[in-house]
């Protein structure tokens, strides 16, 4: 098997773990710590954004219209239109700017 | 009639109603199922190796960031921790969501937490709340709704994605930070977004440009989540205080 298929099963396995791993640990603790359940709330936003932000400093006006466009659209409205928005300015405005 | 007849008629409900609750996931997830699969070519993987992540890994947002890091030269342990870590989330649900499926048979509850995915979470706790608790034909209704044009999409990207001939100006190569920053901002009403945010984004703009790629993606989520276990939303003092 290719390096690739090894990293797509081991990505598999461990992607099972964590969504049977909470079940199967932390429904042992009758009650979550707050710290514990404020961090783990924090998750989602933290990674999520650690992905995003380089992106940020080589972007040019094109891709920052875009995110600026999608992040006003996704205060009122879900994320596909949020997506197809910001998708659509981009694409406009690269065929302006380049 | 025999109740054998009435269960069966109760259970294909009950499969159609998790179905219907699913197709607004399978709209919405069309287009990263086939820009999955495009980007998953492009990024050196074969046909069957983009429509194989999706079969076993079937998450969206850590199966882009396995293929973000794929294309550099990064080792594959690395790779593999970059997907445990978009994917932790799921330890939450899976810890929140165990109380709705510890009564059913070890199997489904197996079957069960493959399929658990976002919204898969969100619609069960909604159901279980609203005092119909979920049944496994009910989950699987709906996760099998979601799982199945998942795969066949991503396959599809696969094939046909380098048709799409200049992904510059399609915008292809800057969609996935447009939809990272969807899921961030869907998460906005949690305490502290904006301060963990912030604070996310800087550590790991400061670690891209001081260590490299892709510890930027670590670094800026511990910085994160130490935030956020520092910053106790109000009335949940630890019992000590």
């Amino acid at each position: 098997m290719s390096t690739n298929v090894w990293i797509i099963v081991a990505a598999a396995v461990v992607t099972y773990l964590t969504r049977i791993g909470g079940h199967l640990v932390l429904s042992r603790f009758d009650k979550l710590h707050p710290r514990v359940e404020a961090a783990l709330n924090a998750v989602p936003a933290a990674v999520l954004i650690s992905l995003l932000a380089p992106s940020l400093v080589v972007a040019g006006p094109a891709e920052i219209a875009a995110l600026v466009v999608a992040g006003v659209v996704s205060l009122r409205f879900g994320p596909l239109t949020m997506f197809l928005t910001g998708a659509a300015v981009l694409i406009a405005l690269r065929q302006i700017i380049g | 009639m025999t109740t054998e007849v009435l269960i069966g008629r109760s259970r294909g409900r009950d499969f159609l109603d998790g179905a219907r609750v699913g197709l607004p996931v399978v709209v919405a997830s069309m287009p990263f199922a086939v820009l999955f699969g495009a980007l998953a070519v492009e990024n050196g993987f074969t046909v069957f190796e983009a429509t194989l992540m999706s079969a076993l890994v079937f998450g969206g947002a850590s199966q882009m960031v396995g293929l973000e890091l794929f294309g550099k030269n990064i080792a594959p342990w690395l790779v593999v921790l970059a997907i445990f870590a978009v994917n932790f989330r799921h330890v939450l649900y899976s810890a929140t969501i165990g109380r709705r499926l510890a009564h059913w048979p070890i199997a489904h509850q197996a079957v069960a937490y493959f399929l658990l995915t976002d919204p898969q979470f969100a619609e069960t706790e909604w159901r279980a709340e609203s005092g119909r608790p979920a049944s496994f034909v009910w989950y699987l209704g709906m996760g099998a709704t979601i799982y199945v044009p998942w795969v066949i999409e991503s396959g599809l990207g696969a094939m046909f994605g380098k048709l799409i001939p200049d992904t510059h100006v399609l915008g292809i190569d800057f969609l996935l930070p447009i939809y990272f920053l969807g899921m961030v901002m869907s998460f906005r009403k949690r305490p502290f977004w904006l301060p963990i945010v912030l604070a996310s984004g800087i550590a790991s703009i400061l670690a891209y440009k001081l260590i490299g790629s892709p510890w930027h993606v670590p670094v800026g989520a511990i910085v994160g989540v130490t935030l956020g276990a520092f910053l106790l939303p109000a009335g949940k003092k630890t019992p000590t205080t």
